[in-house]
């Protein structure tokens, strides 16, 4: 990788998403959905992002693209502040989402070409019918779908090849940065393969970046170049896929990766999973401090009063624990 | 004598568009104690195995041939009245979806004693303490509460811990897992996992496992069945299936799930689209996907063979190697078949 390839394409800095909920007649609390999350992404890479549900990794992906509004912080692409409404629009034509569920994304009144011709049409990429239907099959080689399935209706094709549909659609602003959100979870394991190496072709042939959002954590690190933990809208650990898999330090990613089924009966068998007492608390009754805590085996009375740093403890592996030192003894 | 011995299981739903042969031709028995793992995609008839068994097939569903027998009593066509007996009482199930599976309408503890009630000769108050008592096991925190409260106070690991409970509550034989850790997340599946694994020891019950998740298979089974468009691939002990697959649709599964070494290299998938069942080749339903597909694949489908006393596959592969290591000999007749 050159120096300039090196270069943060986007930077993330103390985003903050809150949701106000209502907790009776005129009064609201808010949700932090996202709680001050910084991270940034160089081109040609892939972050994946992992968590449990509700722990505010699609809201992150979300925010990101501006699909919400980001209550406080700065998304930075190409080293230029998004703020304005002019600045957003600009932004979306560089970057796209791949959506989870390839049922429900997926218009079904509208058929192929339209699906995957209507972000042409919004941002006034073409000038012709014929350049149209020219970019729209270019779209449909490059995932992998049949030019002569082009008038057919989404309900036509497989969960495999819906989602192909999707990546089509994300792919025809030319982006250089695609949101994917939980791309394959949805999709059967022989198709999933699939699809993780049409992006993965995708990205060597169109230089794209990704944010991959997946609870499935061998896929993620399978495709990921680095990965980011969150737990309760705040990130816990950040570091690269190997350096994650095989030494944690968040006492939560050690969790979470012992927990992941090996498909392998004697490995599985040897496992020593660390199971978690209890379930994720409600993020509007957060704990105080350390978000974890509750569930941390090794959480001290210090863990409650202070929110733990978000440092770099070696090179590239970020951590946010008060006992990240002990407890790796 | 095992436990449940389905034979030659034929079920089938009745569509407009035709007839669904959506599980075509299962054996496989079950010891007392045992774990065994049913695994395949949408669409490959493991749920609908489980509900043939159970007999809660939607109403165009119907078993239309084969034997299923529970300790030697036969269930198809044994009546309804049996199998009232049988279910929840003999066989229970807790399905996929813990949100949608428990009533939003009733308490925890009314749909827990309602089992009881139903199955056992207990009155009310002694069906409230099994109750408690089930919630215990399933590791619920202050029963006693949890009891009035209703399902939407749950979050999902502790509703499926529910549904557990309420399999659990009369002691069945069987316990049929659809899908149980489908939903959750992976810490919490790790919980349940965990649960059922210890309380199979403690109640030395036998459980059908039902999913796509060979990791989870991997961990929690004794036997597995490998089940493709209907039909089974291949079955065996875990280690048989996970260390020596023997078909070719098997192999394909194993190659294309994502480990820590597959990290920067391409993966393996299996190509082309899952099977209609609705125009079923007339061969071996894996031949269109498969790589190593030979002609007999397309025209015949294999016979069930034992590649040892611990594992059986339904593979003209395995014919072929055979052939090729001189094991056996072919008849020269339809040679030109294989190949």
């Amino acid at each position: 990788m050159t120096l300039a390839e090196k270069q943060p394409l986007i930077e993330v800095k103390h985003l903050k998403e809150y949701f106000n909920i209502s907790t009776g007649l005129f009064r609201t609390k808010p949700l932090k959905a996202v709680d001050d999350v910084s991270f940034s992404i160089n081109k040609g890479e892939t972050l994946g992002l992992v968590g449990e549900s509700g722990c505010g990794k699609t809201t992150v992906g979300r925010t990101i693209l501006h699909l919400y509004k980001p209550t406080d912080g700065e998304i930075i692409y190409e080293g230029k502040k998004i703020k304005s409404r002019e600045d957003i629009k600009a932004f979306r034509k560089k970057a796209t989402m791949v959506f989870q569920d390839p049922y429900s994304s997926l218009n079904p009144r509208m058929t192929v070409s339209d699906i995957i011709g209507e972000p042409l049409d919004v941002h006034k990429l073409v000038k012709s019918k014929k350049e149209r239907m020219e970019r729209i099959l270019e779209l449909m080689d490059y995932v992998g779908l049949n030019s002569e399935h082009a008038a057919r209706y989404a309900h036509e094709f497989s969960g495999g090849q819906r989602q192909r549909i999707g990546i089509a659609r994300s792919l025809a602003v030319n982006p250089d940065f695609i949101v994917c959100d939980e791309p394959v979870s949805a999709l059967d394991v022989s198709i999933q393969a699939q699809v993780i190496n049409m992006f993965d072709e995708l990205q060597e042939k169109l230089n794209l970046t990704y944010l991959f959002i997946a609870h499935d954590l061998l896929v993620v690190r399978h495709i990921s170049d680095r990965i980011a933990v969150m737990y309760l809208g705040r990130m816990v650990e950040l570091a690269p896929a190997a350096e994650i898999y095989d030494h944690p330090l968040h006492p939560y990613s050690q969790s979470l990766l012992s927990a992941v089924p090996v498909p392998d009966p004697k490995i599985a068998r040897a496992n020593k999973r660390i199971v978690l007492s209890g379930d994720i608390p409600s993020p509007l009754n957060a704990p105080s401090g350390c978000p974890f805590r509750t569930r941390c085996k090794y959480a001290t009375e210090k863990c409650g009063e202070a929110m733990p740093e978000f440092k770099e403890v070696s090179a590239g592996h970020f951590v946010a624990c008060h006992r990240v030192a002990e407890i790796n003894d | 004598m095992a436990l449940l011995e389905v034979k030659n299981l034929k079920t089938s739903f009745f569509t407009d568009a035709g007839e669904v042969k959506a599980v075509n031709d299962v054996s496989f028995s079950l010891d007392r104690g045992k774990v065994l793992g049913i695994v395949g995609e949408s669409g490959s008839g493991k749920s609908v195995t489980a509900y043939s068994i159970m007999q809660i097939l939607a109403g165009t569903g119907k078993i239309v041939g084969g034997s299923i027998k529970l300790d030697g009593q036969e269930l198809v066509g044994a009546g309804e009245k049996v199998m009232k007996n049988v279910r929840g009482n003999k066989i229970s199930i807790i399905f996929q979806d813990p949100m949608t599976s428990l009533n939003p309408t009733y308490t925890i503890g009314k749909q827990l004693m309602e089992a009881i009630l139903l199955h056992t000769d207990r009155d009310r108050k002694q069906a409230y303490e099994r109750a408690v008592e089930m919630l215990r096991l399933v590791n619920v925190n202050e029963p006693e509460r949890r009891m009035k409260q209703y399902p939407y106070e749950f979050s999902g690991g502790m509703r499926q811990r529910v549904m557990i409970a309420m399999a659990l509550a009369c002691e069945p034989e069987i316990l049929i897992a659809d899908e149980p850790t489908t939903a959750l997340d992976v810490t919490i599946q790790a919980q349940i996992l965990e649960l059922m694994g210890s309380l199979q020891k403690e109640l030395g019950m036998a459980i059908i496992m039902i999913t796509h998740d060979l990791g989870v298979v991997a961990q929690i089974c004794d036997e597995v069945v490998v089940m493709y468009a209907g039909s089974i691939c291949e079955q065996g002990t875990a280690d048989e299936i996970f260390y020596h697959p023997c078909h070719e649709y098997t192999k394909g599964l194993m190659r294309s799930i994502p480990t820590a070494d597959t990290a920067g290299t391409k993966l393996q998938p299996i190509t082309g689209t899952p099977i209609d069942l609705l125009n079923m080749p007339k061969g071996c339903p894996f031949a269109p996907r498969c790589d190593n597909a030979m002609k007999i694949c397309i025209h015949h489908r294999a016979e069930r063979m034992m590649i040892n006393e611990n594992h059986a596959a339904t593979c003209w592969m395995n014919v072929k190697n055979a052939v090729e290591n001189g094991e056996i000999e072919l008849d020269t007749k339809g040679g030109d078949d294989l190949g």
